[in-house]
């Protein structure tokens, strides 16, 4: 049955239509975890506020179980679904570049956009910043060119690399959530700041 | 909101995304998306003679006509409503006590920069490749989270001013 647009079910103006709805759905749960806030962000780095960590982990888990469900049942065809693919050099280069702006900048692009739609004057400034490094990236394309596309690997996923299913693998990742839960539940307690609230209350 | 509550929320929004167009959420596609649209209409004699904008739309023929960029869209409109529905709505800039608007103005540029950049060198991100990616349990997914992450971690002791 799934996905919708692939199997013709509805027609590409509809999935753009769908697209739009989803965004509110996106903003509206980026914004009410408190995303549009930078301190809030910044502070699973420093351990007083980890929320970002609960809400990210449980929402590619609830998504990896959910998609692992839908394929039982066939609600969806996962050969469907756009695996995102390796380009090793790229990929780690491009996160390192990324976990530089993140500490600077306080927030990542989709938690930027959220931010500046309930006036975030610093999240405006840092969606301009997004603006001059992709033109950047664009203009100097030959300069990287051999970088970006070294080392590709394919699509492959997790499960392909240790050999063994999606459902083992998620169950693992599901084990290490855990773990990192309780290691941020440690964080805030430990790291407590009173010149930070948790929460934004 | 209980934190894991909110997080289970974001899975059924990805999983709606994957349900309905078989992919997932994503941001700096959208932002792209805007700088090749800007550049046609400021540009267009550059755009048409550059090797990176010809390809980029040989595969978008219009830019702005996206998933990503309607998504983005969305985004905007579902923040501000979950801001107006908590009084979250000011026109502020938030910082750590110890430093200036000023500082924090500029850094926010200067991340935003480096965040733009590294989007594009690792084709995604946050949302898109780290976030979609380890949902669909892709390798790719899995370094962007743990490159992203892992740097700003390392980087933390060094930025500490700003946010502490």
């Amino acid at each position: 049955m799934g996905p919708l647009v692939v199997n013709e079910i509805i027609t590409e103006n509809a999935n753009l239509f769908l697209a739009f709805l989803i965004g509110i759905g996106f903003g509206f749960v980026l914004e009410v975890n408190g995303f549009s806030s930078s301190r809030r962000l910044a502070g699973m780095f420093y351990g007083y506020d980890t929320t970002v960590l609960k809400v990210f982990f449980t929402g590619a888990i609830v998504a990896a179980v959910g998609l692992l469900f839908m394929s039982l049942f066939n609600w969806i065809d996962l050969s469907y679904i756009y695996i995102n693919p390796t380009y090793l050099w790229s990929s780690l280069g491009g996160g390192v570049i990324m976990g530089a702006g993140f500490i600077l900048g306080g927030y990542c692009p989709g938690t930027s956009v959220c931010a500046a739609s309930i006036g975030k004057l610093d999240a405006m400034a840092f969606l301009g910043g997004i603006v001059i490094g992709i033109f950047i990236f664009i203009e100097g394309f030959p300069m990287w060119e051999g970088f970006y596309n070294a080392k590709f690997l394919g699509s492959p996923l997790l499960s392909d690399i240790f050999g063994t299913s999606r459902g083992l693998i998620t169950f693992l990742i599901i084990l290490v959530a855990l773990g990192m839960f309780w290691v941020g539940e440690w964080a805030e307690k430990h790291f407590a700041r009173d010149d930070y609230k948790l929460n934004q209350k | 909101m209980n934190p894991y509550l909110g997080g289970v929320l974001l899975g059924l929004v990805l999983i709606l995304a994957f349900w309905v167009s078989g992919r997932g959420l994503g941001a700096s596609g959208a932002v792209k998306s805007a700088v090749v649209a800007g550049v046609d209409l400021v540009a267009p004699g550059h755009a048409e003679n550059t090797a990176y904008y010809k390809d980029y739309h040989e595969s978008h023929p219009s830019p702005l006509k996206s998933w990503l960029v309607l998504e983005m869209l969305g985004v905007l409109v579902g923040g501000f409503l979950s801001g107006a529905i908590a009084g979250r709505l000011k026109f502020r800039v938030e910082k750590s006590p110890k430093i200036t608007n000023k500082t924090r103005i500029i850094f926010a540029v200067i991340g935003g920069i480096f965040f733009g950049f590294g989007s594009q060198l690792g084709r995604g991100c946050t949302s898109g490749s780290a976030l979609t990616g380890m949902a669909v349990l892709s390798l790719s997914g899995f370094l962007s989270m743990a490159a992203i992450f892992g740097t700003a971690f390392a980087l933390a002791y060094f930025a500490r001013k700003l946010w502490i």
